[in-house]
This record gives structure tokens, sequence and C-alpha cells, in this order.
């Protein structure tokens, strides 16, 4: 007999729970996209700056809003959904049924890892449409670099559940962390304009190394395996580390 | 072959122990309790026999199986309800009944039991909007919903309305007929002494006890109590001299004596003899309450509060 750590019940209530929180659709799934079209109204925002290599802020700006959702979500959204399943005592409800409670943890992953994905798509749409960014011209370059930055932000957002008692600390903490991780993807300036030490030191983050990822794929250009790199370097030492911590009571 | 058995289990936490050589075993189909004064060591033991605690030694085996090592196992045959635990606020009755059941191979139909304990005109309801009732109950459907042979229900009517109570314990007795057997941990001497075959009274980490509740009874020093009124003063060295006798008490003329049988037969030639009438004259036999007062050195904790 198998412990199953996945459970497609559990993946089907998650998801109507997901939908259920008005939190999480507003911060994950819209803000980003509101925030996109908010900036874009700007008119400085749709002139080209030689600084961006010719790009309006906007253009630089989808990559971030693509990051954005991902960061809330990874690290606000998860850790406190997870850590208050563990602090009601939900994951030890799950441990007397055959179904494990890595099942939860799993279908967590899957259900922030989505909705990451459908904030991206909802991002990449409304830059198209309303300020006619450009779809990514290296679509599966793109798609990499996005599938590496979510299980790099969920291996953080899980390693924030296992170090946190409460779902109250996981809230601190995932606000402690997301702002830098903000700042690392280029909220309050792109990547490519950030002058050079903060820049090399952005690179070595998941959220920098992602954007930088982001940018070159939607350029056209192939993402380049230091930039895709990174994040798998932290999904595996993340992983590790939320695995060893973690704790189901 | 007994369905749970533990021997000599121990557990401690920072170096205290909180079950300290705990042994029992449970026959198939039969209702067994855990009674003892909050803090004595219940939850652990029975979460040790449900997987969730690990112990520090002792042998625990359900249907054969270590509840630690074959944990998957073991959830098919036992079904929990534990003293505290919640489920996410936004999940319905009726969807919180559906996940649970889809996790055990051959599930009860959760419908009747939905039915049964009141909850058919919730099922759309959310839990976070359950009262605490509302919730106990949902949590015994979860714990039999996978039509389980084993069944813990750790203060399981905590928190009910007296007319919940009696229909959980209604509803108890009705799967024990279908062979299903219960660990039930109580603080209630009625929910004891009307469910259970057998009760182990544990006390600081041990067995105090281990009887039938009538058992249990008979054990306790002064099992049977005596009340009157005399006509006329009694002498009190002939009062102290009677046989069995445990403790005297006089309240106003009113004089309660508790001892055995013999006492009684005693008494009675003792107000013969000196020509006493005995007014409203009371022999009551002891209840749980004094039983358990006798090995725990404390009141039940019976007079409850309504959550
Ligand atoms: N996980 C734990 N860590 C530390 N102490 C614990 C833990 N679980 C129980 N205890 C202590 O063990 C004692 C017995 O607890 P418990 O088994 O819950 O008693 P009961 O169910 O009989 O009220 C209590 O003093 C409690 O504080
Ligand atoms: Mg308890």
């Amino acid at each position: 007999m198998t412990a199953a750590v996945f459970n497609t019940a559990v993946l089907r209530t998650e998801i109507r729970l997901f939908r259920r929180e008005p939190g999480h659709l507003f911060w994950i799934l819209l803000f980003p996209a509101l925030l996109l079209a908010v900036l874009g109204a700007v008119p400085f925002f749709r002139t080209p700056d030689p600084a961006l290599g010719g790009l309006r802020p906007v253009d630089a700006y989808v990559p971030v809003a693509v990051l954005l959702g991902l960061i809330l979500g990874g690290l606000q959204g998860m850790p406190q959904t997870l850590t208050g399943y563990r602090e009601r005592g939900i994951l030890r409800r799950m441990s007397t049924t055959p179904v494990r409670p890595s099942a939860l943890l799993t279908a967590q992953m899957l259900v922030f890892g989505g909705a990451a994905l459908l904030s991206a798509l909802i991002a990449l749409t409304t830059g198209r449409l309303v300020y006619g960014v450009r779809l990514p011209r290296h679509p599966f370059g793109y798609l990499l670099a996005l599938l590496t930055a979510v299980l790099a932000v969920l291996a953080l957002g899980a390693v924030i559940s296992a170090l946190s008692r409460t779902a109250r600390i996981a809230g601190a903490v995932g606000s402690a962390v997301t702002f830098p991780a903000m700042f690392c993807a280029g909220v309050w300036l792109p990547v490519q304009a950030m002058p050079d030490p903060w820049a090399r030191i952005a690179g070595w983050t998941p959220f920098g190394a992602a954007a930088r990822a982001l940018d070159a794929a939607a350029a056209g250009d192939w993402p380049g395996w230091d930039h895709l790199g990174v994040p798998v370097v932290w999904t595996v030492v993340l992983t590790a580390a939320a695995s060893r911590w973690f704790r189901w009571e | 072959m007994p369905v749970i058995e533990v021997t000599d289990l121990r557990k401690s936490y920072g170096g205290r122990p909180v079950v300290d050589g705990v042994s029992f075993t449970v026959e198939e189909g039969e209702i067994f309790g855990i009674l003892g004064p909050n803090g004595a060591g219940k939850t652990t033991t029975v979460e040790c026999v449900e997987g969730l605690r690990v112990p520090d030694a002792g042998r625990v085996r359900v249907a054969g199986l270590d509840p630690v090592a074959d944990h998957e196992e073991v959830t098919r045959v036992l079904g929990a309800q534990l003293q505290r635990s919640e489920l996410q606020d936004a999940l319905t009755v009726r969807e919180a009944l559906e996940l649970y059941s889809s996790f055990h191979p051959r599930p009860a139909d959760w419908r009747p039991l939905a039915e049964r304990l009141g909850l058919a005109p919730k099922l759309t309801t959310r839990f976070g909007r359950l009262s605490g009732g509302q919730k106990q109950r949902l949590f015994i459907a979860l714990a039999l919903v996978g039509d389980p042979r084993v069944v813990v229900l750790d203060e399981l009517t905590t928190g009910l309305d007296p007319r919940a109570r009696r229909d959980t314990w209604q509803l108890i007795e009705d799967i024990r007929a279908n062979g299903v057997t219960v660990l039930l941990v109580t603080h209630f001497m009625e929910e004891a002494q009307r469910l259970c075959d057998r009760i182990a009274v544990i006390d600081k980490g041990r067995v105090a006890a281990l009887d039938t509740p009538a058992g249990l009874v008979r054990r306790s020093t002064g099992a049977t109590v005596i009340s009157f009124t005399p006509s006329a003063p009694l002498d009190e060295d002939e009062v102290n001299a009677l046989p069995g006798l445990v403790s005297v008490e006089h309240r106003g003329r009113r004089i309660t004596l508790s001892g055995t049988d013999e006492t009684v037969d005693a008494v009675i030639t003792l107000l013969a003899r000196t020509r006493v009438t005995a007014h409203q004259l009371r022999v009551t036999d002891a209840t749980l309450d004094d039983a358990f007062l006798d090995l725990t050195g404390r009141p039940g904790p019976n007079e409850e509060v309504t959550a």
C-alpha cells in the first residue's frame, strides 16, 4: 500500500477553497494585472527608455507583474494557509485517515503554483490587450523560466511554513521575505535598470534571476542556463530544508 | 482475541511521565471507557492507540497491527474523533463528509449518518459557521464514515446539549450492536455508566482500577449509604462500632452512615434493640461518582459546564 502524496479529491477541495477566499483571488490573480494597468496609464510608462534598451517601462513591467502574483501566492498565501492547517489540527485530523497529510501539502503547492500561472496569464493578457505589449517571443523559454521560478518560490514558501509555528508568524515571516523578493523581482526598479551591485545581488536570488530569464525570453532570446539554473539550485536547497524541518503537528 | 492491546505504555513530556505504565485490552464488540480527571493522560493514551503519538515504551496493537509502524493499515480499521481538531472554515458539511468518505476503501453511506447526528439541515453550512455542538457532531460522523472496526472517541459529548448527548449515546450503542468496538474517553460519569461494558480509571498516568461500572461501584469503600432521622439519639459508641462502617455524618438530627450491606443489617438490629424509630430511612448504593472519588481522591468532574 503506497503512502499517497497526491489525492484528487483533496486537490479538488483545495481548489474550491481557494476560490472561496476573496483575498487570494484579489491579491494573487487580479492585483498584479491591476498594478500593470494603473502604472501603464501614466504617460511616462509608455515612453521608450534607452536605459531599458528602448523598451517602454510598461513592457519591462509585464515580467515583474508575472512574478508579483507568484510571490504573493507562494510567500504569503500558501505558508499562511498551510501553517493554519497545521496549527488548527487539520493535518493531524487527516493523519487518522488512510490519506496522508502530505496530500494536503501537495495540493497546496499545485493550487498556488497553478494560481501563479493563471495570474501570469492574466498579466500577459492585460499587457497585450491594454498596452499592446508583445507576447513573449520565446514562449518555451518564457514558460521554462516561469516554471523554475514557481518551483523556487513554492519551496521558499514551504520553508516559511516549516519554520513558523502559527499562521500569524507565517504571515509576519512571509511579509518580511516578500518585500526583498519584490525588490529583487524589480517591482520598484526593473532589474535591467538596477545599478550594478544591486543587479548582481538580485541576480543571485531566484526572483532576480527569474526576472532576467523572463526578460530574455520576452525579447525572443533563450533565457540562458545561468538564469534558469539559479532558481533550480534554490529549489533543491530549499526543498531539502523544508522537508528536514517541516512538522505535521 | 482482543482488538486493542496496550501493554505497559509509557510516555513522558519534558522528563515528566504523563502515561506511566498503562495496560488494558479491549475485546471485539466491547465499549471500553477510559475515565479520569483532566490531565490524567487519557488523550495521550488513546492517541498512542491511534498512532498519532509515538510511545516511549510499551506495546500497542490494534487488530494485531502496530499503530506507528503499520499506520496506514491501522487507519483503515480505526476511526478517530480527536479531542481537539478543526476543518477548513470554508468547507461545507456535505463537502467534508464526501471528502472524508472518499478517503476510505469501503465507506459507510454518510447520508443516514448525517441524518442521525442531526446534520441533515446543515449540509450546505460552512464549518466556520457551525456551533460547537454541530462541529462535534460532524467530527463524530467523520470518525464513523469509514465504516471502521474500531472507533476511538475522545470527549465524545463535550459541548453537546443533553438531548444531542442522549441521541449520540444511542448512536454509539447502535454501532456497537453492529459489532464495532468502541474506545471511549470521557469525564462524564453518567456517560461511562450508561455506555461502557468496562472502564479503566486513569489517574496520574496509571490505571487506578479496571472493572465493569457495577464492579467499580461495589469496590468503593462506602458502597452503601444509610440515612435516617432517629426518634431518639443513638449511642455514639454503638454507632461507631457498627461492622463495615466507613463514615458517619451528622446533619442536625439526621445521620448518614456509609458502609456495606453488613452495616445495614447491623443498623436495623441496633434500632430494633434500642426501640428507636428511623424516620425517612433511605438506603442507597454508592454511585460511580463515589467510586471515582475513592480512586482518585477527587470528586468526579461531573458538574459539567455547558460549552
Ligand atoms: N504534546 C505535549 N507536550 C507536552 N505536554 C503534554 C503534551 N500532551 C500532553 N501533555 C501533558 O500531559 C498531561 C496529560 O495530558 P492528556 O493526555 O491530554 O490528559 P487528559 O486527556 O487525561 O486530560 C497533561 O499534563 C498535559 O499538559
Ligand atoms: Mg484529554
